[in-house]
């Protein structure tokens, strides 16, 4: 594309640009290592993810004030409207992700060091893998501004939800084997929630990708495949 | 095969459905002055009791393209225009139409506020007196208050219809102006930028006034602010080097414009 006539307002637009760079570098940063302690029972890197989270929050803050100044200074319009809207959107996913990621990482602290709980842990390792592919994958899209990309992340997320409710089963069986389970259990419960929620949050960044880049909104039903909330604990294969 | 002419038109028409109807019909306009050629096939539908905003650089075409809407063209020496305008179906580049009735039907404002040098009665008068609209005295002065008030200016004149048009402000002046134009009943009313020798106060005034015209007139108007085309018009036509580029819904032009050219002249990415 063009430069503008007016050549800081290209600076304005690659500040904002590489702010959204930033945050997401932070989120998957976060994402990545919530997950690692997660399956390390690393308590202290789960305590270096809480307090890297207001990091990424001030970050939102600056996204914004940047948005609202161009937004201001500015009037834009067209594709420069669509980009810095995109950013304060992308900024509020990214920070949700940052307090996902965090979420995580309190459970970590919260089971602490079970031996028992690890075996349990690694069963959320498929669900991590691909939450993390999957939010690498929209960083990339929104950094390259490629549709195709966004779209292939958009379409993947039935996947996620796929993987969660299989791990749901799977936990209320290690609940059901030994009570002395349920504790450390339920936390994983919520920790495969917080991972689900974040791949609903890079499927947003993707629609929000798709929409600065080609200026229409999908509008279609997102893939879904989250069928947790049919599945009791009577565990029948075919409930829902 | 022969096919009528007039079936190709059903068949554009047919795309668009759920459009108001078209008030000015233009087909494959052409514009030369001598020589040069400004204006290069447009076709367009201006649609009815709307607002119509025409952009583009200097030079596009977009006033040359305004004033063959009321044939202002034709005072121009070695100015050539080919083509097709219809207004309401009528053609108005017909030898046998009355250029005077169609300049009543099809009014305009200019970029400077140019009163007559008479008095602000006498300035929204004239029109409706010439062109025979008040039986009586009392007609006159129904149709020149009528007219100020719809051009929002009354309240401000009241007291001094007699005062010359020219002691009014820039933007009253400019506000008389309409109310001169909208005295003879038009129904098209073209604007060459109406707010240029605007302060935004008088701007925000004129651009308030555009909405509440269209209720009656079809408006078109050229500009060089981009967001005053964005404010007042529903829809928006980029003229660049004498072509029609893009002409559509104003939200989908400032949101996402199709033609690339489109995008880089209203991001202010121009050469």
């Amino acid at each position: 594309m063009q430069p503008h006539t007016i050549g800081s307002y290209d600076a304005d637009l690659r500040a904002l640009d590489r702010l959204v760079v930033e945050m997401a570098g932070r989120a998957e940063a976060a994402l990545e290592d919530a997950t690692s302690a997660l399956f390390d029972g690393n308590v202290q890197l789960a305590q270096r993810v809480i307090a890297a989270d207001r990091l990424i929050d001030a970050l939102q803050h600056r996204v914004e004030e940047k948005a609202i100044s161009t937004i201001a200074t500015r009037q834009p319009v067209a594709v420069d409207l669509r980009e810095i809207v995109s950013s304060i959107r992308m900024a509020n996913d990214l920070e949700r992700i940052g307090d996902l990621g965090k979420n995580v990482a309190k459970r970590v602290v919260a089971i602490g060091e079970q031996p028992a709980s690890h075996k349990a842990a690694t069963s959320l390792v498929p669900l991590a893998t691909r939450v993390r592919e999957q939010l690498h994958a929209v960083a990339g899209a929104y950094a390259r501004r490629d549709d195709a990309a966004a779209l292939e992340v958009w379409r993947a997320d039935g996947a996620i939800d796929a993987l969660h409710t299989s791990l749901f089963r799977e936990l209320l069986t290690y609940m059901m084997e030994d009570p002395r389970n349920i504790g450390f259990c339920a936390h994983l419960l919520f920790c495969a929630k917080n991972l689900e929620r974040i791949g609903d949050h890079a499927t947003n960044i993707a629609e929000i990708v798709h929409y600065m880049v080609t200026g229409d909104t999908l509008s279609a039903e997102r893939p879904k495949a989250d069928e947790s909330s049919g599945v009791g604990p009577n565990l029948e294969p075919n409930r829902t | 095969m022969d096919m009528p002419a007039q079936s190709a038109f059903t068949g554009e028409q047919a795309g668009h459905d759920r459009k108001p109807a078209a008030k000015v019909v233009a087909r494959h306009v052409d514009v030369f002055y001598g020589d040069k050629h400004a204006i290069k096939d447009v076709t367009v539908d201006i649609a009815e009791r709307s607002v119509t905003a025409f952009i583009g650089p200097s030079g596009c075409g977009k006033s040359t393209f305004l004033r063959c809407i009321n044939r202002m063209n034709d005072t121009i020496p070695g100015c050539r225009v080919s083509g097709e305008i219809l207004i309401d179906g009528n053609d108005i580049y017909d030898p046998a139409l009355d250029v005077v009735q169609l300049r009543a039907r099809v009014g305009m404002v200019f970029q400077k506020p140019n009163p007559f040098p008479k008095s602000v009665f006498e300035n929204v008068a004239y029109g409706p007196r010439i062109h025979g609209l008040a039986r009586t005295k009392a007609d006159l002065e129904e149709i020149v208050v009528t007219s100020l008030k719809r051009a929002g200016l009354f309240e401000e004149v009241k007291d001094r219809l007699g005062d010359p048009g020219t002691g009014l402000s820039g933007g009253q002046q400019q506000r008389l102006c309409i109310a001169r134009a909208i005295a003879v009943e038009p129904e098209v009313v073209l604007m060459d930028e109406p707010c240029s020798a605007l302060d935004p106060i008088a701007t925000a005034k004129i651009e308030e006034l555009m909405g509440e015209l269209t209720e009656r007139y079809t408006i078109v108007i050229v500009t060089h602010s981009m967001q005053q085309a964005a404010r007042v018009s529903q829809r928006t036509a980029f003229f660049h080097l004498g072509t029609l580029v893009e002409f559509g819904d104003t939200q989908k032009i400032f949101t996402s414009p199709t033609d690339e050219r489109t995008q880089d002249y209203i991001t202010g990415r121009f050469g």
